[in-house]
C-alpha cells in the first residue's frame, strides 16, 4: 500500500491527513538572530510590505503571505532563512550549548546547522558533514550568508565519521575526540514533504524505504558511538514510515543510549512515536519520540526522536 | 553554486591580473588545508603569510573595527592569501571544506574584505563606511557601479551600508575610485531590491 492510506491507520483524522497532504505549504522563514533581533527583522519586513504572520509557537519563525523570502532587504542582510517550519524542531529538540562541540552528520544545505549555530550564540563548533560534495555548496554559501562563524564542513561518509582530520588520537591540546551533541536529521523518503514535492508518493516505493533505512542505522550508530556518554543525539527525518524511524532509533537502543522525553514548544501539536507496525514492535520508549502530521500544524511531516547516550 | 569566492572575477579588484603572480595562483578549490594564522611576525614560518596581529590592525586602521571584535576567532589561510575567521580552535593544519567565515583577500596590495565578512563585522565599523539612500542601496545591491562624487574619504575597498530598521546596516564591499563607487556583490548574492 502506499502512502499517504498505508499511514492512515496511524492517525486520528486520517480525512484530514490526506487533505493536508494535498495543500501546498506556507513560505516561511526562521529569523537569523546572528545578525539581527526578531524586532528588527519584523520591521525591516514591515518597512517593505511584506506581509507575515508569526507562528503561534515560535517569534523567530514567520509565515510569509505570499512570495518566498529572497527578493527582500532583510533576506538579503542574511537576516531571514528559508527554513520549513517543521525542521525548526531537531536543533530545539538538539539544545545546544554555547562552547560544545556539536555534530551534524547530514547538514547539508545547512538549514538546521545555521540555526545550531545561532542557538550556541556561534561560539563553540558546529561540524557539519555531508557525503554529497555538490551540496555542500549550498552548506557553505548559507552559512557564509548568515555569517556564522563556528561551522567548520566536511566531506565524510557519516557512517564511518573519522575525527582524525581535527586530531583524534594525537596529542594535540585541541584535538577533538567526540562530541558533546550529534544531530541525524537522515536522507529518507521525504514522504512529509509532498506539499512541496508532490511527486514525493508517486516516486514511492517499499525497497527504497528498506534500503534507506539500512544508512539511517548506519549514521544513528555512528553518532551514538562518536558522542561522549551524558551527551545528546537527535534522530529525525522527514518522512512518515515507522521503518525509517521507530525502527532505526529501535535499532541502536540497547546498552549505550535511552530516550528522553523532549517536549516541542507550546503550541505544536505531536503524536508520540509507535510502539507496533505491521508485524514489528518496538521499544516502548519509543512512545517519547514525536511524529509530526501535515494536519495538525499546518506543516510537513517530520519525526524526532531525543536519545541521550549513557555508556 | 557559487560562494563568496567569485568576488574577485567581476574585473573590480585593483589587483587581478596586476600581477603575473597571480596567474600561477592555485584555483581555489585545489587546497583543503587551512593553517592557522602565526599570532606575529617573530612566529612566522610561511614566507608571506599574514600574521593574526596584522589582521586585526587591518580591520582597526581601514574601519576602525575594534581588535576585541576578534577575541575568541581565530585565523586560517587557505591556499594562496585567503583568510578565514574560525570562532573555535582546532589543530592546525586541519583538513575540511570549510572553516568559519571567509573575511579577507592578502598576499596582494590592497586586501580585499568579502561581502559576508562586512556584513557580519562591518556594523562596528566607524571608518571607510559609505552610507547610501535608497535608490543608491538597490543600485549596489544588483552589482552595478554607480558614480558618487560626494564621497570624500578614502579610495579603495569600502562599506557600503543603509538605514533599515532603525540602523546603518552594511550592504557589502564597495570599490572606490575617481568618482565612481564598484560594487563587488558577488553574482550569487545580487538582487533586485526595493529603492
Amino acid at each position: 500500500m502506499q502512502p499517504p492510506q498505508r499511514y492512515a491507520s496511524l492517525v486520528e483524522d486520517p480525512d484530514a491527513f490526506r487533505a493536508a497532504c494535498g495543500r501546498p505549504l506556507p513560505s516561511v522563514v526562521r529569523v537569523n538572530t546572528l545578525k539581527t533581533s526578531v524586532k528588527r527583522a519584523r520591521e525591516a519586513l514591515d518597512a517593505e510590505g511584506v506581509g507575515y504572520e508569526p507562528t503561534d509557537w515560535h517569534p523567530g519563525v514567520l509565515k510569509l503571505d505570499e512570495r518566498g523570502p529572497g527578493t527582500s532587504w532583510p533576506y538579503f542582510h542574511g537576516w531571514l532563512h528559508g527554513q520549513e517550519e517543521v525542521s525548526t524542531l531537531p536543533a530545539l529538540a538538539l539544545d545546544p550549548q554555547p562552547g560544545e562541540v556539536v555534530w551534524d552528520a547530514c547538514a547539508a544545505p545547512g538549514s538546521k546547522a545555521t540555526q545550531i549555530a545561532a542557538l550556541m550564540d556561534d561560539e563553540g563548533v558546529v561540524i557539519g558533514n555531508d557525503n554529497n560534495l555538490g551540496r555542500l555548496s549550498a552548506l557553505r554559501h548559507n552559512a557564509e550568508r548568515l555569517g556564522v562563524t563556528n561551522l567548520a564542513v566536511t566531506n565524510q561518509d557519516a557512517r564511518n565519521f573519522s575525527l582524525k582530520p581535527f586530531g583524534d588520537r594525537t596529542r594535540d591540546e585541541r584535538r577533538i575526540e567526540e562530541f558533546d551533541r550529534a544531530l541525524v536529521d537522515a536522507p529518507c523518503s521525504c514522504e512529509g514533504t509532498i506539499r512541496k514535492n508532490p511527486d514525493a508518493f508517486e516516486e514511492w516505493s517499499l525497497s527504497h524505504v528498506e534500503g534507506v533505512a539500512g544508512v539511517q542505522k548506519g549514521i544513528l550508530r555512528r553518532a551514538v558511538d562518536a558522542t561522549r556518554p551524558g551527551g545528546t543525539v537527535v534522530y529525525a527525518t522527514c518522512t512518515f514510515a515507522p521503518e525509517e524511524n521507530e525502527a532505526v532509533v529501535d535499532h541502536v537502543l540497547g546498552g549505550d543510549c535511552e530516550l528522553r522525553e523532549w517536549e516541542p514548544p507550546e503550541g505544536f501539536d505531536t503524536d508520540p512515536g509507535i510502539t507496533e507496525w505491521q508485524s514489528e514492535t518496538y521499544d516502548s520508549s519509543l512512545e517519547l519520540a514525536h511524529r509530526v502530521y501535515p494536519h495538525r500544524n499546518d506543516t510537513g511531516g517530520f519525526f524526532c526522536a531525543k536519545l541521550e547516550v549513557t555508556a | 553554486m557559487s560562494d563568496d569566492g567569485t568576488d574577485s572575477s567581476d574585473g573590480t579588484d585593483p589587483d587581478a591580473g596586476s600581477a603575473a603572480a597571480s596567474d600561477a595562483d592555485p584555483p581555489e578549490n585545489d587546497s583543503h588545508r587551512f593553517d592557522r594564522l602565526p599570532a606575529t611576525a617573530g612566529d612566522r614560518v610561511v614566507p608571506g603569510r599574514p600574521t593574526r596581529n596584522e589582521v586585526i590592525e587591518w580591520w582597526d586602521d581601514r574601519y576602525g573595527i575594534p581588535p576585541s571584535t576578534w577575541e575568541s576567532h581565530t585565523f586560517w589561510e587557505r591556499g594562496n592569501g585567503k583568510l578565514w575567521a574560525f570562532a573555535g580552535d582546532v589543530v592546525s593544519p586541519v583538513d575540511a571544506e570549510g572553516l568559519g567565515l571567509r573575511i579577507l583577500r592578502t598576499r596582494q596590495e590592497h586586501w580585499k574584505p568579502s561581502t559576508n565578512a562586512v556584513q557580519r563585522f562591518g556594523p562596528e565599523a566607524t571608518r571607510n563606511v559609505v552610507t547610501l539612500d535608497g535608490e543608491e542601496a538597490a543600485r549596489f545591491a544588483r552589482g552595478d557601479d554607480q558614480d558618487l562624487p560626494r564621497w570624500d574619504g578614502d579610495w579603495g575597498y569600502v562599506i557600503a551600508a543603509h538605514d533599515i530598521a532603525g540602523g546603518v546596516e552594511p550592504i557589502g564591499v564597495g570599490l572606490y575610485l575617481h568618482g565612481e563607487l564598484r560594487s563587488t556583490v558577488p553574482k550569487g548574492r545580487r538582487e533586485d531590491l526595493r529603492s
